[in-house]
């Protein structure tokens, strides 16, 4: 008796367990937050949990393609940039409302652009709004149409709008309410978001059928990797949206349908010599950093190939220039990566009165070139790339010292002390826009890596580069747009301030139940098109 | 079980000698990288494989364990000799002292000293050879590693100077220096040995740490740090058995120590 009684108890929890994995797997999309997320306000998102929330919940005016990478409408059915790029004005989406069913109007749009560029609420977004001194006038010209004129002119205007998520002037919810395919239905701090399907979201497909089809996400918050690649693979999650190299190999060989190679990225791995002139370093270091010899002689030294080959798996691109190959609008197609040739890196040193004796190389006052290469420690690739490097430069007499350190050690020494020699970082890359990499090339920018804050260029290749940077910002032609920064890329691949190294792949997983999944090297590149993505089980009920 | 202290004095003794003729056993350098075989699977050529970047991973096991098996027991001998002098002084005088004393070491134990470490290694300067960042880290364990030591010292030194042999010392005419020096040092050292050999693997274990933390060893010396955190990532261990064998000598060789100091204990 008390085995039957048992059996129909294990039967009951098997059905139980049954019922329970359909339900999840059938209207529950899940991959993982790898930390908390800092806010649900859109303006304030800048982390990657909070961006990715802003991402799923946040109605925008404009998008910008992932796939295409133009900017399609949105809640903006139509924009018209005028007043030499400083206004634009937006035609609005009748009949949409917030997902607690407050009407969308002009109003909500410059509430919005209030809010965002209060200097008090000191949102993220707003800096690439910010374009010069004065306030930014909003004109609610009607229900659904409304001007904003920026004090100067912003390139590129309309795409930035992709980042801004509209919020609700009325609603007592606030920045719960949204516009976008989900909100906010549940938080657990240190375990999961839970987000709901929008019930008012305003996108339908052919058929008529309301968007998005999945009806929830479960954010599941997890920051260790291999737990995460372990639940991928036994089912429990749907995708990771961006996996290393190695990851994406162990996923390839376990599942070769999950794993998606979208080729390269705009993010990039690169080099710099220290090149300020108040830096501790002795004279003679300093003037072999200055040289574009010594700097084109280094990047000729290093074999790139190798590089994407060994450290990325093959999963990586050597690098030309500023503009990733991804980039496909402003990457100047004529400049190619710097070949790998010793030989010819040997030449160009002796041009500068360099000698290899005994397999040391020495400059014209004997010095043996020996230098060091700061990265942050932890980043096991950059590392690799650290090593390999080392024993390139070792083949044309060069010693190279490699030094981990801390985080805010290294950011310490690259800008403040400026006490380092050469430094190994890389910049993950958002936005296509070159106007996002003004705080880059400008001579006077603090991001100006090899040399930052200068008063006046202190060559003449800066200068010309501030130049070009700066026609570049204040023209709306996207032509002549292009050509100044082509000939941006072709000053910085000439000079080489920064010896771009790889442009990594955008690399990840996705499961088979996951359909309309075309993974991008845009971010976000699984999830972009949200709203069209169907789980295995609800293929039938959508059609 | 009387075989197994002479089994382990025999393995650390083969190991040390591996370890000093690297140069000769060591089938490549190092440092070389053999680009076309990243990752390679154990071969005749490559003995236990290669690593990530293609170098021979037998010969940076033998230079590896040279640095730490070399750079570990200094490391212990300075951190029991500052142990000594601070524990022994302590436990010797009484009174006042040992209070102030035993308190700064508490002071001292409960300080944060990764953070230290972090500092030190920021602040040193940039161009420093491998050798001498390898040198540095291990100085540094042995000038942080002696509190715990000390602590246990200072109470074998107490119990030392309340017994009645050095009463009976002290009562015959010995004075303060011939007392320590003849009659508190050899009494002491058993602890002093145990001390030591408790601390050649923890420093090991440190360093090991220390590497994963990207604060230990500079590229491209190995030492065990390094090739400890190969195994960091589980897609670099699944399917390579042979990637443990650093892990499996580091067990083999902490083992050994442990049995050692095992044995020393005994007489005492």
């Amino acid at each position: 008796m008390k085995q039957h009684r048992f059996r129909i108890i294990l039967v009951v929890i098997s059905l139980l367990g049954a019922i329970t994995a359909f339900a999840q797997s059938g209207s529950e999309l899940r991959f993982c937050l790898h930390s908390e997320p800092k806010t649900f306000n859109p303006l304030l998102a800048e982390d990657d949990s909070s961006e990715t929330i802003r991402y799923l919940t946040g109605g925008v005016l404009i998008r910008v393609d992932r796939l295409t990478q133009n900017a399609i409408p949105e809640l903006a059915t139509a924009w018209k940039i005028s007043n030499g790029g400083r206004t634009i004005i937006f035609k609005l989406r009748d009949g949409v409302r917030f997902s607690d069913t407050t009407p969308f109007s002009a109003e909500d749009v410059g509430y919005t652009v209030r809010q965002l560029m209060d200097p008090a609420l000191h949102s993220p977004t707003a800096d690439s709004f910010r374009s010069g001194e004065g306030a930014v006038e909003i004109q609610v010209l009607s229900r659904n149409r409304v001007a904003i004129t920026f004090p100067a002119p912003i390139a590129g205007l309309d795409k930035l709008f992709d980042q801004v998520g509209i919020m609700s002037a009325k609603s007592p919810q606030k920045e719960m309410a949204v516009l976008g395919p989900y909100h906010v239905a549940e938080y657990k701090a240190g375990s999961y978001v839970l987000l709901q399907r929008n019930p008012n979201y305003w996108k339908h497909d052919g058929s008529g059928k309301q968007l998005p089809y999945i009806e929830s996400i479960k954010l599941d918050i997890q920051q260790n990797r291999d737990t995460e690649i372990l639940r991928l693979l036994r089912g429990e999650l749907d995708f990771i949206n961006s996996l290393d190299a190695e990851y994406f190999d162990k996923i390839l060989s376990q599942d070769s349908s999950m794993a998606h190679d979208a080729g390269v990225s705009l993010d990039s791995e690169q080099m710099w010599f220290n090149q300020v002139a108040s830096s501790p370093l002795p004279d003679y270091k300093k003037e072999w950093f200055r040289s574009t010899n010594f700097r084109r002689a280094i990047s000729e030294a290093i074999n790139r190939d190798d590089l994407a080959r060994i450290v990325f798996h093959g999963h990586a691109r050597p690098a030309v220039g500023p503009v990733s190959i991804a980039n496909k609008f402003w990457f100047n197609s004529k400049l190619q990566p710097h070949p790998f040739d010793p030989t010819s890196a040997l030449q160009r040193l002796s041009q500068d009165g360099f000698q290899l004796r005994d397999g040391v190389l020495r400059d014209r006052q004997g010095h043996g070139v020996e230098f060091s290469l700061i990265t942050n420690s932890g980043n096991k690739y950059r590392e690799r790339m650290a090593t390999m490097i080392q024993q390139d430069l070792a083949g044309i007499g060069i010693k190279l010292n490699i030094v981990t350190l801390d985080f805010p050690s290294l950011i310490e020494r690259i800008t403040r002390s400026f006490n380092y020699e050469a430094c190994l970082l890389g910049l993950v890359n958002n936005d296509l826009d070159p106007d996002s990499q003004m705080n880059i090339w400008l001579s006077s920018a603090e991001n100006h890596q090899w040399n930052p804050n200068q008063k006046s260029p202190a060559t003449n290749w800066e200068a010309e580069i501030d130049k070009l940077m700066r026609a570049q910002a204040s023209t709306l032609d996207s032509r002549k747009r292009k050509t100044y920064f082509d000939q941006v890329q072709e000053i910085a691949w000439e000079q080489e301030p920064f010896i771009y190294l790889v442009n990594r792949n955008a690399l990840s997983a996705v499961s088979p139940s996951v359909h309309n999944a075309h993974p991008v090297v845009l971010r976000p590149q699984v999830y972009w098109n949200i709203d069209q993505l169907v789980l295995g089980n609800e293929v039938a009920r959508k059609h | 079980m009387k075989w197994a202290p002479t089994l382990a004095v025999s393995l650390l003794a083969l190991t040390a000698a591996a370890c000093v003729l690297a140069d000769v056993i060591a089938p490549a350098s190092y440092t070389h990288q053999f680009r076309a075989e990243p990752d390679a699977a154990p071969s005749r050529q490559h003995l236990l494989g290669t690593d990530d970047l293609g170098r021979d991973r037998f010969s940076r096991l033998l230079y590896g364990t040279r640095v730490s098996l070399l750079l570990a027991p200094a490391a212990a001998l300075l951190s029991s000799l500052l142990a000594a002098l601070i524990g022994g002084t302590a436990g010797f005088r009484g009174g006042r002292v040992e209070k102030i004393v035993m308190s700064g070491t508490d002071l001292f134990l409960s300080l944060p000293w990764l953070f230290l470490l972090i500092t030190v290694r920021a602040l040193m300067p940039l161009n420093v050879s491998p050798i001498v960042s390898a040198a540095i880290t291990f100085l540094l364990l042995g000038c942080l590693g002696w509190a715990a030591a000390a602590r246990v010292v200072c109470a074998d030194a107490r119990s030392l100077r309340n017994s009645d042999f050095i009463l009976l010392a002290r009562a015959s005419g010995s004075s303060g220096l011939r007392l320590l020096w003849r009659h508190m040092v050899p009494n002491l050292l058993p602890v002093l040995l145990a001390q030591f050999w408790i601390s050649v693997p923890a420093f090991i274990l440190t360093e090991a740490n220390l590497g994963m933390l990207g604060l230990g060893v500079a590229e491209p010396l190995p030492s065990w740090g390094s090739l400890l955190r190969e195994m960091q990532s589980y897609p670099s261990l699944a399917g390579n058995p042979w990637r443990f064998i650093p892990l499996l000598l580091f067990i083999v060789l902490v083992s050994c120590f442990q049995l050692v100091m095992v044995q020393e204990e005994l007489p005492a």
